[in-house]
Formats: structure tokens, C-alpha cells, sequence
């Protein structure tokens, strides 16, 4: 019983990580650093509680939250791939912008002192039989449409990165962009590709925040699980079944907080809260940094 | 025009057209930019006491944008100017009781003194991260964030929690441990002093000294100052190290002239915001302070425009993004020239300071 509620609540928790480190890695893979993330999340979770304010259809959420992600990241790729800047300084100008933007617009459409805006929680949609596994029935197929979508961008990214034209094109730009933009494979074009798809999939972890999980926004709810998602592509070795994994790991060390808060009431929560932040350090300082990571990682392209 | 106004123009412009934006959102929002605008200004500078707030507001902000501003010269990416100085303010906190009966200038030697340990262990973690275990350290000090800001929490929930035990805060630091307010009941202290000193030395220190030239050495082109001999992994550690020592400083002032004692809410954002102020003080050590000023009178402004206008005060986060945004993408213009930036391309060194 408290096995069925732990994996439930892993796979809940690492839902929105892994869409967004799933984006990341594309991100990664074509040669850049984007820790605005967090921005991305947090612009699609508004936008989802947003949208399904505004005209009461949970579909017009999800939407929304598409939308804004990968609004978020086009800005982003305008700056950090065109005018080629130093990525970081324009990550975090990104995830300063959306927090900025969020907590106004929030105040504004929902009041300073008014009670919460909540939502009906997304359904879950119970696959049959399956769904009454022991253990992991619960957790894995008595879920909502996004975590679904979630697992199966898994393989889904793993092929395309791997055995694609595509995902040849997009490393190329990530490896060796010089060499791919003289074969004409269009560093730029791979480089806002994924980053336009990474924003899709960190908005949809935003939405998932605030539809599926908390069923409403509170200021700044995403409260560092875009960070945890960077962290996630290294522990998982840029590679999707990788990032699923560790996706999945730190997923688990958030749900622990929920299992042992009440079993273990002489550890104080904040550990808990410290637990992936904890065990991103730990995990890199063991294994070390990154020495698989794409050769031109972090490092704007510029045409010659 | 003047060198000094030439570097002053971009960072300038950019400040400017970022509020224009801001101006359009606050119109599309149905407030009227003009009355926000004047509220912000009443805010920061209407009166003798909204000034002096804004110096103290702007004291963390000046060490934690120096901070910044040095790990930035050696391309050290440090984010951690929001863990180290609230890693400062822990040490500076927890040592603070114990300080009474202490005579006062040592009292608040040793209380500084704990605020610099702190964000100096805080940020020489995320350097010998990198030096010894290549881990990339925006990585490293992002999550060093984390946990500091969870170890605050806990130490203000738990050990530390004032003896009542009624308010998630730590015991008030001992009266010798507090830096004095001259003109009570405005905030002003000799903090922003030790701040202007600190940004002079910075300046000597990284544009005069052997260890300032290799870090910047650094930061320029890591491989070739490998080759010619600069101890890599010493200056990154020591560069984070000192980088963090510089923000621990900023939250131990925080508790020695403002606060007298440990919140959960001690730091209001300065990593993110020292970024932008040190962006905006084109990296100069001596830049920073009328940049930090510049983004406190904003903080403090915005609470006057909250009272007055019902905008929140994450305003202000939109104008630091912006700014940011704005000032990398002339950098990138300026040095590849505007053809060239509608061209879609740009030299990458675009967000290098000019060298003093």
C-alpha cells in the first residue's frame, strides 16, 4: 500500500522533470545550454491556469502552456542563437522574465488577496487490467494524458536522436557546428528546432504542475524543478533513456519527503526539499562533469 | 565624448528601452506607466529616509554584484550569488548571540568575518566542483542555491530558532555585533562604505595584480593560459572562493545593520539581480556601485508602487530580464555591427567587458 502511493508519487513528481529534460537533451544534443528552463515551466504552468480561467476547457490550458513555452524559447533562441550571446547570462534573463512576468500577470487576473484559483484535476485514464498491477499499476497506467505522453517521448526521442537524419543533423550542430554548417546542414535552423520543441515539452511540464498536480498556481510553483531538469541530462549522460532514468530517480528523492515525512517525523523536511539538490552535487562530484557532453556545448555558433 | 560616458552609453540606452517595455506592459495591463512611474521614483528618492533605503537595499546588491562581476571575468558562470550570501548570512546569524559583550569593532570583525567564511566555503564547493570534478559550475552553484537556501530554513525552524520559539527566525545578534545606524531611523550605516572600499580593491586587484591578470587570462581563453603556465585549478577555486566570500559578506551586512537576525526570506533574489548589476556595470569593480544603487532604488521604489498602483513588485524582475536581454543583444550588435546582427550573425566574445 505505501509501495503503490510511493511510485505513484515518484512518477508524478518526475513527470515534469522528464518532459523538460527530455526537451533539454534536445537542447544539449544541438549544442546548447538553456537554463531558462525554469522560465519555460513556469510561463506554460500560468499560462495553463490561465487559459482554463479564461474559458473553463482543460484542453485550452494545455495549449496555452504549449504556447508559452515555446514563445519563452524562441525569445531565447533569438538571443542565445542568432546574436549568438553568452547562454547562461540569457538563460537567466529568461528565467528572471518569466518569474517577473508570471507574478504580475497572476496578481493582476487573480487579485493579491483572493482565494486561490483551482482547477478540476486532469483525469486520470486507468489502461485496464494493467492499471491494477501491484506496485506499479497505480503509478504507471492510472495516469493523465501527460505523463503517457511523457514516457513515451522516452523512446521516442532515443530514436529520433539516434537513428534519424534528423537527430544526425541536430548532434552535428551540437558536435562539430562548424563543420555541419559547411555541409549546409543549418546550424541555427537545428539549434531553434530543438529549442522550440524543448520550450512545447517545458511548458507541458509546467501545465502538467499546475492541471494535474497542484490543480492551481501559486507563485513561482515550478520552485526549481527546471534547475533539477538541467542537472538531469548530466546525471543521465545526455542520452534519453539516461535522462529517464534519473528523471525518474529524482522524482523518487521528492516523493520520499511524502512517504517518510509521516513515518520519520524527527528528519526535518528540509532535507527532503535539499534532496535532489543534494543528490545532483553528490552524484556529480562522484561520477565527475562532462566529459560525455557534446563537444560544443554552451558555445554560441557563429558564421564565419 | 568622455571614455568613461562612451561605457556608460549602452548600459544606459539599454536601462531605457527596457522600461520603455515595461511602460507598454503596465499600458496593456490598464495601469498608466506615468503614474507607476512616478510612484517608483517617490519610492526610491521622494524623501530623505526612501533615499537612504535605497542605499541600504542596495549594500547587499553591491557585493553580490562584485561578486559576480569577478567570477565573471575569469568565465566562471557563477549563480550562486543568492546560496553564498545567504550562507554568510547563516554564519554571520548563528555566530551573532554569542557575540555580546564583545568590544564593538571586533565584534563586528568577527561577525563579517563569519559572513565572508561562509560564502567563501559556499562558493569555493562549486570552484573545486569544477577544477577537480569538472562539473560545470552554473550547475554547481545552482544547486549550492538550493541547499543553502533549505539549510536556512531549517537552521531558522531548528537550532537556530529564537528562544520564544513563536516566529520562524533566529535569536537577535548581540548589540556590539550590530553595524551602527548614524541617522536613525534611516537605515544608513558604514556597510555601503566597506562596499565602495571592496569595489576599489576589486578594481586594483583584478586589473593590477599578477593573480587578476591570470584570471582574466582565464576567462579569455582557458587552454592557451593552461599553456602558459597560469595554475588553472587554484584561480578557479580561488577566484570562486574570493567571489564568494565577496556575496557572504553581502548577507552577513544584511544581518548586521538591517535584519539583527536570520529569516527564512533573507535574500529578496540578489543572485539573479547581482547579475544584472553586474552586466550593467560592464563588469567594472568600480561600475557596480552606481549599478547596485541603480537596481536598489528600483527595489525600493516598487513598494511604494505596489501600495499605490496594485502592481506587484516582480515588476522589477521583468526590468532586471529585460535590461539583461537588452544589453547582450547591443553587445552582440556593436561588435558585429548592425548588418551583420540582421544577418544573424554576431562574434561570440559579445558580452566581454572592455578592458579598463
Amino acid at each position: 500500500m505505501m509501495l503503490d502511493a510511493f511510485a505513484a508519487s515518484t512518477v508524478a513528481m518526475a513527470t515534469p522533470i522528464m518532459l523538460a529534460a527530455l526537451g533539454e537533451l534536445l537542447v544539449e544534443r544541438a549544442g546548447v545550454i538553456n537554463i531558462g528552463i525554469e522560465g519555460a515551466m513556469l510561463a506554460g504552468a500560468f499560462a495553463a491556469i490561465a487559459a482554463v480561467h479564461a474559458t473553463g476547457a482543460t484542453l485550452a490550458g494545455v495549449a496555452a502552456a504549449i504556447a508559452a513555452g515555446a514563445a519563452i524559447n524562441a525569445l531565447f533562441a533569438l538571443v542565445a542563437v542568432n546574436l549568438a550571446v553568452n547562454q547562461v547570462v540569457a538563460g537567466t534573463a529568461i528565467d528572471l522574465l518569466a518569474l517577473g512576468l508570471t507574478g504580475v500577470l497572476y496578481r493582476r487576473i487573480f487579485g493579491a488577496t483572493g482565494r486561490a484559483f483551482t482547477v478540476a484535476p486532469m483525469r486520470p485514464v486507468a489502461l485496464g487490467p494493467l492499471a491494477r498491477v501491484p506496485i506499479v499499476g497505480r503509478a504507471l497506467f492510472d495516469q493523465s494524458a501527460l505523463v503517457y505522453l511523457a514516457f513515451m517521448l522516452v523512446p521516442a526521442i532515443a530514436w529520433t536522436l539516434g537513428r534519424t537524419r534528423f537527430g544526425l543533423r541536430l548532434r552535428a550542430a551540437g558536435e562539430r557546428p562548424e563543420a555541419a554548417d559547411a555541409l549546409g546542414l543549418g546550424v541555427y535552423r537545428q539549434r531553434w528546432i530543438a529549442l522550440v520543441a524543448a520550450g512545447v515539452m517545458s511548458g507541458l511540464g509546467g501545465a502538467y504542475l499546475t492541471l494535474a498536480w497542484a490543480n492551481t498556481f501559486v507563485e513561482g510553483i515550478t520552485a526549481g524543478r527546471g534547475y533539477v531538469a538541467l542537472a538531469v541530462v548530466i546525471v543521465g549522460r545526455w542520452n534519453a533513456w539516461g535522462v529517464a532514468a534519473a528523471a525518474l530517480m529524482f522524482g523518487g528523492a521528492m516523493a520520499l519527503q511524502f512517504v517518510l515525512q509521516a513515518a520519520a517525523p524527527a528528519i526535518p523536511y528540509q532535507l527532503f526539499l535539499a534532496l535532489p539538490y543534494l543528490l545532483t552535487v553528490a552524484v556529480l562530484a562522484i561520477v565527475g562533469g562532462t566529459s560525455d557532453a557534446p563537444a560544443a556545448l554552451g558555445e554560441p555558433y557563429v558564421r564565419p | 565624448m568622455s571614455a568613461r560616458l562612451k561605457a556608460a552609453f549602452r548600459p544606459a540606452a539599454a536601462m531605457g528601452l527596457a522600461l520603455a517595455a515595461v511602460a507598454i506592459v503596465l499600458a496593456a495591463l490598464g495601469a498608466s506607466p506615468l503614474a507607476v512611474a512616478a510612484d517608483l521614483a517617490d519610492g526610491a528618492c521622494g524623501n530623505w529616509i526612501a533615499v537612504t533605503d535605497t542605499l541600504a537595499k542596495a549594500t547587499p546588491l553591491v557585493f553580490c554584484g562584485l561578486a559576480v562581476a569577478i567570477a565573471f571575468h575569469g568565465s566562471l558562470w557563477n549563480i550562486g550569488a543568492d546560496g553564498q550570501p545567504v550562507a554568510g548570512a547563516l554564519a554571520a546569524g548563528a555566530l551573532g548571540p554569542a557575540l555580546a559583550g564583545w568590544p564593538h569593532p571586533l565584534a563586528i570583525g568577527a561577525i563579517l568575518g563569519a559572513g565572508a567564511l561562509g560564502g567563501a566555503l559556499w562558493g569555493g564547493i562549486a570552484g573545486w566542483l569544477r577544477a577537480r570534478r569538472n562539473v560545470n559550475e552554473v550547475i554547481g552553484t545552482i544547486m549550492l542555491n538550493f541547499i543553502a537556501a533549505q539549510m536556512l530554513s531549517w537552521a531558522v525552524h531548528g537550532p537556530l530558532m529564537e528562544p520564544s520559539g513563536a516566529f520562524p527566525a533566529s535569536a537577535k545578534i548581540a548589540a556590539a555585533a550590530r553595524l551602527r545606524l548614524y541617522f536613525a531611523p534611516s537605515r544608513l550605516n558604514l556597510a555601503m562604505a566597506l562596499a565602495v572600499a571592496l569595489a576599489l580593491v576589486c578594481e586594483l586587484g583584478l586589473f593590477r595584480t599578477a593573480a587578476g591578470f591570470q584570471l582574466r587570462a582565464l576567462g579569455r581563453n582557458r587552454r592557451a593560459s593552461a599553456f602558459f603556465g597560469v595554475p588553472i585549478a587554484r584561480i578557479t577555486v580561488g577566484a570562486m572562493a574570493l567571489s564568494g566570500a565577496l556575496a557572504g559578506l553581502g548577507g552577513a551586512v544584511q544581518i548586521s545593520a538591517i535584519t539583527h537576525r536570520l529569516y527564512e526570506t533573507i535574500s529578496p533574489g540578489w543572485g539573479y539581480e547581482a547579475i544584472a548589476v553586474a552586466l550593467v556595470a560592464r563588469l567594472s569593480p568600480l561600475g557596480v556601485v552606481p549599478a547596485a544603487i541603480l537596481f536598489g532604488a528600483l527595489d525600493n521604489g516598487s513598494q511604494v508602487m505596489q501600495r499605490a498602483d496594485g502592481i506587484s513588485p516582480e515588476l522589477v524582475y521583468v526590468v532586471q530580464a529585460l535590461v539583461i536581454i537588452v544589453l547582450l543583444a547591443f553587445d552582440a550588435a556593436a561588435a558585429g555591427g548592425w548588418r551583420e546582427f540582421l544577418g544573424g550573425g554576431a562574434p561570440a566574445a559579445a558580452m566581454e567587458a572592455d578592458d579598463a
